[in-house]
């Protein structure tokens, strides 16, 4: 059985986002991390650029395939996760904790309302 | 739509991962290719293998064809013998690779690439029709008979008796399926059909391949029941892939297809030069003689870096860097833990030690040739 947390937002192209303020951290779900299965890479994007909401901004790597994954929401990367860099077997093990991927400056709060509730997340993915 | 084989049904329930594979629904992973992977390295692996072909070629002149027809010498082979071999056009380009057994002294088996079925059938049936043998060799399409398996890894030797029970009265007789020698086949019973099994495999591990042209669900439910104990895992074509990377085997589609050739790929080992004419013959040995204009080399990333991936480019590194090929085969390496590959480069780059570039998403990161295969087994003591 899959884990959905009740407090984030998630896209349907399975990354999730936890906002606080203005600051969202963002990562892929457990379900995502089941799907890859062993990571073995992953490439962040740089501190300070700005991305948009689905745009293609880092990568994650399987045995068997690379993937791209896709930002929730706009604005200005802030910080990225070194430790999943070094360790990327923490997206498997943490996907919603020490497997992070970076935090955001959100530039438009109103795009939150685009992203599926755990509730609709869970009827996408079939649970 | 897809084609499944008889084990469809056994991937499901063992909660396989289904991917299309050369037109069949394959099972890519059960648990994870790493540990699927780890436990062919160190203890068993049991793979579905029915979508490769079975050809027969039996009948009087059946040697002689195939001897004229693929590149390695079947004459070598005593009965209950199998080699790995080539086939190739008259430009020396590979139409497949196969392993060959010989059942009895006019009769043959052929284990081919699920996707070369109709290709290897078509070409092998016209080189009859058109020539001088015709009556004489008869080419027969088994593939749809047969179900087949694929049980890898150091510790299978333990219990394959379990599975396998009994003795092989040919063609090659042993009192028990763990004393069959490697690439040696025999006939054994099971539930009182004939299967054959064959010390061979594409893993770089000890183990043995199973054909049978009924049964092959009960010998893969037998085989899981006697080898968990011994930590038999079943195994997806994902870590089939990892494993056969590794030891730098060729994959038709990737370091093989038709505008290759055995001596470009690094196979001249299985190219009998020396046995008479067979087709594709004066291409190969010129390029034995005169060299070639690209060879297939494996390589090893030296830094941390995304995994290599087929069509990454391949660059010369320095101050004139430039790009001299493209990746066919890569993955990261579940036993080293590095990215690892295959490409095509020219042959002044092919030595191994020379540094190289893979292109990733844009940027170049460092790799080094390296001697085939890139895995070798640790050695014991």
């Amino acid at each position: 059985m899959t884990n959905i947390p009740s407090d984030l937002k998630y896209a349907k192209s399975h990354e999730w986002v936890r906002v606080n303020g203005h600051t969202g951290v963002v990562g892929i779900t457990d379900h995502a991390q089941h799907e890859l299965t062993d990571v073995v890479f992953v490439e962040l994007p740089a501190v300070g650029r700005q991305v948009k909401a689905g745009e293609a901004c880092a990568v994650v790597e399987s045995v068997k395939t690379a993937s791209d994954i896709y930002s929730p929401v706009s604005g200005q990367i802030v910080e990225v996760n070194k430790a999943a860099v070094d360790n990327p077997a923490l997206v498997n093990t943490e996907p919603y904790g020490g497997g992070w991927f970076y935090k955001i400056q959100l530039s438009n709060l109103a795009e939150l309302n685009n992203l599926l509730s755990p509730e609709s997340y869970k009827a996408q993915i079939g649970q | 739509m897809l084609k499944r084989t008889p084990l469809f049904e056994a991937h499901q329930k063992l909660g396989g991962k289904l991917i299309e594979f050369g037109g069949w629904e394959m099972p890519v992973q059960y648990t994870s290719i790493m540990d699927e992977h780890q436990a062919v390295r160190t203890a068993a692996g049991l793979f579905d293998i029915s979508h490769m072909g079975e050809v027969v070629v039996s009948g009087p002149q059946a040697e002689t064809f195939l001897n004229q027809t693929l590149t390695n010498d079947v004459r070598e082979l005593a009965a209950g013998r199998g080699q790995y071999t080539l086939m190739c056009n008259e430009r020396g380009g590979v139409i497949d690779d196969l392993y060959i057994f010989r059942l009895m002294r006019t009769e043959f088996l052929l284990i081919i690439n699920a996707s070369r079925i109709n290709q290897d059938v078509e070409w092998m049936t016209q080189r009859v029709a058109s020539g001088p043998y015709a009556s004489d060799v008869k080419v027969t399409n088994a593939s749809d008979r047969f179900g087949a398996v694929a049980v890898q890894g150091p510790r299978v030797k333990e219990f394959i008796n379990g599975c396998i029970v009994g003795y092989s009265a040919g063609p090659t007789e042993v009192d028990q399926a763990s004393d069959l020698q490697k690439n040696e086949l025999g006939l054994f019973n099971f539930n009182r059909m004939v299967i054959y099994v064959a010390r061979t495999g594409y893993t770089g591990e000890d183990g043995f391949e199973v054909f049978a042209p009924l049964q092959i669900v009960a010998i893969w439910n037998k085989l899981l029941e006697v080898g968990r104990p011994f930590g038999l895992n079943p195994c997806g074509l994902g870590a089939r892939d990892t494993l056969r990377t590794e030891m730098c085997y060729p994959l038709y589609g990737q370091e093989l297809d038709e505008h290759a050739t055995p001596i470009e790929a690094g196979l001249g080992f299985f190219v009998a030069l020396d046995k008479g004419d067979f087709v594709g013959r004066t291409v190969l040995a010129e390029q034995k003689e005169k060299g070639v204009s690209k060879k297939c080399v494996a390589f090893k990333m030296t830094d941390k870096s995304a995994p290599p991936r087929p069509h990454y480019g391949i660059w010369s590194t320095g101050a004139d860097a430039k790009h001299i090929g493209g990746v066919v085969s890569g993955t990261q390496s579940p036993s080293l833990g590095i990215g690892i590959g295959m490409g095509y480069v020219p042959p002044q780059f092919a030595k191994p030690g020379t540094a190289i570039d893979i292109e990733i998403r844009g940027k170049r990161a460092p790799a080094v040739v390296v001697q085939k295969p890139i895995y070798r087994k640790p050695t014991r003591g």
